[in-house]
């Protein structure tokens, strides 16, 4: 009984800064629609503002002082990021912002490395809490309780805000319709700024108060970066009591499963999150998103035509100075070559279901390393031929996303990215933990193509032709009937519904077609490089396609082959530098800043002002 | 009655209040049917549940004799109904006549299908529909910079896709100018004649409704209050009270001078 | 002719006296790929143990005639990023070798290519067993002392005590399974009464340490087999001592000992804890002492663990090359096989029968000085009496 006792004060102890964070994303994303990545880096940069503060001042008082100083200067960062980098890109698409804020974590990452050096930094201990107290005869330490008591403080504290203030009701409004909040005749910006800030000093605050649990290091901004969707995601995006809910559930079912299922830790707030996102699909407290087709901001996408016969004969062009690189360029342009190739195609994969489908998916890396495992797995274990490798690792990677999708697509929006979030993540752990299958995280190795593939050139050429021809051949699929449909799906599910177009269907068939191609490529990534590790199945390889889709131009055709290509070569020269997190990030939000349309949507809209291009009608 | 549609006993109930209230009717061939009434009568209501977007409590909704209750949209569609939104809803990112071939491409049953390219699809037979709606001139612009009421025609070109024996229309004229309204219905009305449809459509506008309507339904908090012509409902003292009493004075109940 | 036969001799000739002179002025040139911004805590002092090596290497006139070069590269903390690098490193930058990597992934990533390119690739600190052994090749050579090597010196330690009842803590990834898999099978040969009666998998970086520290306790064991580190680490013995784990209890920690791990932690390092790790702060004499000395010159900061890593690494690559006599990647290879040579902390030898050097590492007690952690009563240990016996290595690496 003590212990149990004792394992659920653990539980709820860790909650509070799980909630402090959580609550805080909760909050941002509720008025302002962003989803914010970067709300780990706040978090990363309370734990480090926090840590210094504690050095200077002295006592409890500099304690307790430290930490709130922390929640203000970690909430003004937020404000600077907010007016400089975000308000200028409101007006852009649906959760183009996210593609800004990655770029703000990789800025806040070379930033702190700059400032407060690569050793991790241990957390000062609280003054007067250092010790443990026996309850039921288990140690608990007196910090723990601390931690206990103040979490439904700051809880309550952000409930009076929200439910008795007026910039609380103004808040709650936007929550529920941001249009009425300007027709309130209050300023929307100002609205946005302040709640950035009470998000990020959340952040902040979260960081500084796990310092005497634990420290300050540079990898902690990527590593609750998962916690607190699935935290936000279970108590349902905007709502505070239910982050505080989920807070409290996922951390003690933790403590819980750290006893009794030791392994089962890496996914069992996944699996969590994805039983209740199956039940109650807006979370514990979520309410469901207003029904309707999805507010597309920003001009709506131009209608498409199949390239005419000079655009075919660029192309053509293009395809064949490509084919010409071995012959021409350096030996090393050629394995280059070979990689953007890859990435390529399996951006244009996820712009197909994201640009054409409006299905914003978090976890399209689960089919770009399904399709790389697939590959890999028939090597190693069945001695298969790289042909057929090829063969079925969109196959395996197509099945893959038949079954995930027929989960994730009775969800919309943000819900339905946070769901192909989990369920890639629970692949990823699957892959990860299924150690004497896949080699966990030791991979699976000396993955070669066959002797008459295995110079670089030849390999060169067969990714050439097997990328080229998917990406093709999903543009092919944008022009046919079923790329249309899709698109139906997307303007307006009503009318697609109400003429007898199966929209679920058409989406299925999408998310399934991209997740074979993302297969595609992730085997050929296994032949290119000789080895897999569940690296390919990273969050960090869902987000690298989807920045690229994003910065490629979500409402063009080309987008994500360009963004992919460019990404690519820019990231391929920037790693070179010293900083190159801090280049890459502020290059990021260049981008986003000057083209907001993306570099291919923006490159036309300049390529019409200077009469390159024949503006549409009307053109804005 | 050898009625196109038939609705009987049509209930439904959010969180204790009746929206709709065993609500009965039928709709003939070449009818053209006006379900009008002040706002949250459960105009709409009533009219998702034909649709299949909402499913009723209880009551049932036939279309030619057979039971339509509860079927999806798309189902519902295939039976022969067609339907207009009250706010438009159109693929803002194709063309005007790449929307009407979308629904002939579903029409034909080839949503799947992967050639040939779908804007040379059924195109002459999407131009068709557009010049039957008045609006084959702008058969190639962006939809997305339509003005509303040719949104409101590129609807109707829609709906008339599937060859529809009942068009649903819920309020076909709202936000569009008085001389827009006029000249809609009056397309309406000459398609219902030409193709013998049905049509039941609700709207706010009375001068509309009189003007146009074979046949008009009175709904009031759920319930059906009156059914008749345009004659007889102008003459409903309770519909005159309703709309009276709901606030919603409006002068189309004066008998207009010329009457 | 026989003009023309002349002029093109002499032409030859100083051709070849041009080349020679700028093959002599040209560095060799050794790819060095790392994850030196994930992982920079652990990166920069080993790129500085690097440089402090060739610095000195060059100084002595270089290799063949030739100075040293290393070129850096950070591969983000991917495989994928890793090979391509390696390849760019190999056929554009002219690099005649590969070292580097931390992670073992990318250790294993790398290793992969060296074999099928033909690449020499020197894994200076990966540890996973399986470079050497399972997934060992010919190309591939390791430096540091691996998983194996250091949990049998921690299960000789634990032998000697009476506790029977043990638990164990480790990252839930590849490096954590084989070190509680290596720690079992040499203890369990030494003292076959030992029980296993806990093991913990904290996932790694994200330990929830007051959980593991209760479920530990409940376990009641008499010792405790730690294999987490950094932030996990700290956590760790932070949670435990508060709420009184390590009392009456052996513990016995991997890597625990190393400055990178223990500097963080300070005083609030727990005593008593039997570790490996790198006390550089007590070599006062002979060839460790100059190491520490010239470091400590060249970049006014102390080494750690890493430090003598990548300055064995630049070693074993000169010693390497110059026995090799060439530049050519079989002659590198060769001469790797076997190589001998003497280092900072006591001769090593790269093993023919599995490519691992014999390097070894420092085995002692924590305790706190000057509020700092530091190991006591620390001692070498050659890494050739921890390998397994030859036959059995011959089966655990299926390339020979």
């Amino acid at each position: 009984m003590g212990l149990f006792i004792a394992q659920l004060l653990t539980g709820l102890a860790n909650a509070g800064a799980l909630f402090m964070v959580a609550s805080g994303l909760s909050l941002i994303f509720g008025v302002t629609r962003i989803v914010n990545f970067a709300h780990g880096s706040f978090y990363m940069l309370g734990a480090y503002v926090g840590y210094t503060l504690m050095q200077v001042l002295p006592g409890a008082f500099g304690f307790w002082g430290a930490i709130l100083l922390t929640g203000i200067i970690v909430g003004l960062v937020g404000v600077i990021v907010e007016i400089v980098v975000l308000r200028p890109v409101y007006r852009a698409p649906e959760l183009f912002q996210l593609v800004a804020t990655f770029g703000v974590i990789l800025v806040i990452q070379d930033l702190a490395l700059m400032i407060w050096g690569p050793q991790d930094l241990l957390g000062p201990r609280a003054p007067g809490l250092k010790g443990v107290v026996r309850i039921l005869g288990e140690p608990v330490p007196k910090y723990d309780l601390a931690l206990i008591g103040i979490t439904p403080f700051v809880a309550l504290a952000l409930w009076w805000l929200i439910a008795r203030t007026r910039v609380g009701i103004l808040v709650r409004a936007a929550t529920q319709d941001r249009e009425m909040v300007g027709a309130l005749g209050v300023n929307q910006s100002w609205l946005f700024t302040g709640v950035f800030f009470l998000g990020c000093a959340l952040a902040g605050l979260g960081g500084a108060v796990q310092l005497p649990k634990g420290g300050a290091d540079l990898l902690m901004d990527f590593n609750i970066l998962a916690s607190i969707f699935v935290v936000v995601v279970i108590g349902g995006m905007g709502s505070l009591p239910g982050a505080y809910l989920a807070a409290v559930l996922v951390s003690v079912l933790n403590v819980f499963g750290v006893t009794y299922l030791p392994q089962s830790t890496l996914v069992l707030m996944f699996v969590v999150m994805a039983l209740v996102l199956m039940i109650r699909p807006y979370g514990l407290l979520g309410r469901e998103e207003v029904a309707g087709d999805p507010g597309q901001s920003g001009e709506p996408e131009r209608p498409i035509k199949p390239a005419g016969a000079r655009v075919r004969l660029i192309v053509a062009a293009g395809i064949a100075l490509l084919a010409l690189v071995p012959l021409i360029a350096p030996p090393f342009a050629t394995v280059l070559v070979t990689d953007i190739l890859i990435f390529c195609l399996f951006a244009a994969s996820l712009h197909f279901l994201l640009g054409l489908g409006g299905l914003v998916s978090f976890g399209h890396a689960a089919f770009f390393g399904g399709g790389a495992y697939t590959a890999a797995l028939l090597v190693a274990h069945a001695d298969s031929p790289m042909e057929l490798a090829l063969l079925l690792a969109p196959l395996g990677a197509g099945l893959l996303a038949l079954i995930i999708g027929w989960i994730c697509l009775r969800l919309t929006g943000v819900y339905f990215a946070m769901l192909t979030l989990a369920f890639a993540q629970l692949l990823w752990s699957l892959v990860y933990q299924w150690g004497d299958v896949t080699g966990g995280d030791d991979g699976l190795v000396d993955i070669w193509p066959p002797d008459w593939a295995s110079s670089s050139t030849v390999f060169f050429y067969l990714a050439l032709v097997l990328c080229v021809g998917g990406i093709l051949a999903l543009r092919h699929a944008a022009h046919a009937p079923f790329g249309y449909a899709l698109r139906a799906a997307r303007d307006s599910k009503r009318q697609a519904e109400a003429t007898g177009i199966d929209t679920r269907a058409v989406q299925w068939g999408a998310f399934a077609l991209a997740g074979a191609m993302a297969g595609l490529a992730g085997g050929l990534f296994v032949f290119a490089k000789g080895s897999v590790f569940p690296n390919e199945l990273e969050i960090t390889r869902s987000f690298d396609a989807l920045i690229v889709v994003f910065l490629g131009g979500v409402k063009t055709l080309s987008g994500g082959v360009v963004g992919g290509a460019v990404f690519e070569s820019v990231k391929d020269v920037l790693t070179r530098f010293e900083y190159w997190r801090l280049a890459l990030g502020l290059t990021i939000i260049a981008v986003v800043i000057l083209a907001p349309e993306g570099i291919v949507g923006s490159l036309r809209r300049l390529g019409e002002r200077l009469g390159l291009l024949r503006a549409p009608e009307d053109g804005s | 009655m050898n009625a196109v549609l038939s609705v009987r006993n049509l209930t439904k109930s959010f969180g204790g209040n009746r929206a709709v209230d065993d609500v009965s009717f039928d709709l003939a061939r070449g009818e053209l049917l006006a379900l009008i009434g002040p706002n949250g009568a459960g105009k709409s209501t009533c009219f998702n549940m034909m649709t299949g977007h909402l499913k009723p409590d209880g009551g049932t909704v036939s279309l030619n004799g057979s039971p339509i209750t509860g079927l999806k949209p798309r189902r519902i569609w295939r039976l022969g109904v067609g339907r207009t939104f009250q706010i438009t809803a159109t693929y803002a990112s194709m063309t005007v006549v790449e929307n009407v071939q979308m629904a002939l491409i579903s029409h034909h049953r080839r949503v799947f299908a992967l050639r040939p390219y779908a804007h040379r699809l059924y195109r002459d037979e999407a131009l068709g529909f557009l010049d039957l709606v008045g609006m084959a001139a702008q058969a190639d612009r962006h939809c997305a910079v339509l003005a509303y009421g040719d949104l409101k025609r590129l609807e109707l070109a829609i709906a008339l896709c599937h060859a529809p024996g009942l068009l649903l229309m819920d309020e076909p004229t709202a936000g569009m100018a008085p001389g827009e309204r006029t000249a809609l219905m009056q397309l309406i009305a000459d398609i219902v004649a030409q193709r013998q449809l049905s049509v039941l459509f609700t709207e706010h506008d009375m001068d509309t409704v009189f003007a146009h309507a074979h046949r008009v339904m009175v709904l009031n908090r759920g319930r059906l209050i009156a059914n008749g012509t345009v004659a007889e409902i102008r003459a409903d003292r309770q519909v005159q009270d309703v709309y009276l009493g709901g606030g919603t004075l409006f002068s189309a109940l004066e008998p207009p001078s010329d009457a | 002719m026989r003009r023309k036969t002349f002029l093109g001799a002499a032409i030859a000739v100083a051709l070849t006296l041009t080349g020679l002179q700028a093959s002599a002025q040209e560095p060799i040139k050794i790819g060095e790929i790392n994850h030196f911004k994930r992982m920079a805590a652990f990166a920069e002092p080993y790129r500085m143990g690097i440089e402090l090596a060739v610095d000195q290497i060059n100084e002595q006139g270089g290799v063949l005639g030739r100075p040293l070069e290393f070129i850096y590269r950070d591969d983000q903390g991917e495989p994928g990023e890793a090979v391509k690098i390696a390849e760019e490193l190999m056929t554009r930058e002219g690099t005649v070798m590969l070292t580097g990597a931390i992670l073992s992934n990318i250790g294993l990533a790398l290793s992969s290519l060296a074999a099928e390119k033909h690449y020499v690739y020197l894994a200076s600190e990966p540890l996973a067993d399986a470079l050497v052994w399972d997934k060992g090749n010919d190309w591939t050579f390791r430096l540091r002392t691996s998983t194996y090597m250091q949990a049998a010196m921690l299960a000789e330690e634990a032998a000697k005590t009476d506790a029977i009842r043990y638990a164990t803590i480790a990252p839930n990834y590849a490096y954590g399974k084989d070190a509680v898999a290596a720690f079992k099978e040499n203890l369990l040969a030494l003292k076959p009464e030992v029980e296993f009666v806990a093991e913990q998998w904290p996932p790694l970086f994200k330990i929830d340490a007051g959980a593991e520290v209760q479920a530990l306790e409940r376990a009641k064991p008499d010792a405790i087999f730690n294999v987490t580190f950094a932030g996990d680490l700290a956590k760790f013995m932070r949670e435990g001592t508060m709420r009184g784990l390590f009392d009456g209890r052996k513990v016995f920690g991997l890597l625990s000992g190393e400055p990178e791990y223990l500097d963080p932690i300070g005083e609030e390092t727990s005593e008593g804890w039997i570790v490996t790790g790198f006390p550089w702060y007590d070599f006062d004499e002979g060839a460790k002492k100059d190491f520490v000395d010239a470091y400590q010159a060249r970049w006014n900061d102390y080494p750690r663990n890493g430090s003598i890593v990548g300055y064995n690494t630049a070693l074993s690559v000169a010693a390497a090359i110059e026995k090799a006599g060439s530049t050519e990647a079989e002659a590198i290879r060769d001469a790797f096989v076997g190589l001998e040579l003497d280092t900072p902390v006591g001769p090593i030898t790269y093993r023919e029968i599995d490519h691992q050097s014999t390097m070894g590492a420092f085995v002692g007690t924590t305790a706190v000085r000057d509020g700092k952690g530091v190991m006591v009563d620390w001692e070498y240990r050659d890494g050739a009496d921890y390998l397994p016996p030859d036959d059995v290595v011959r089966e655990l690496r299926p390339a020979n």
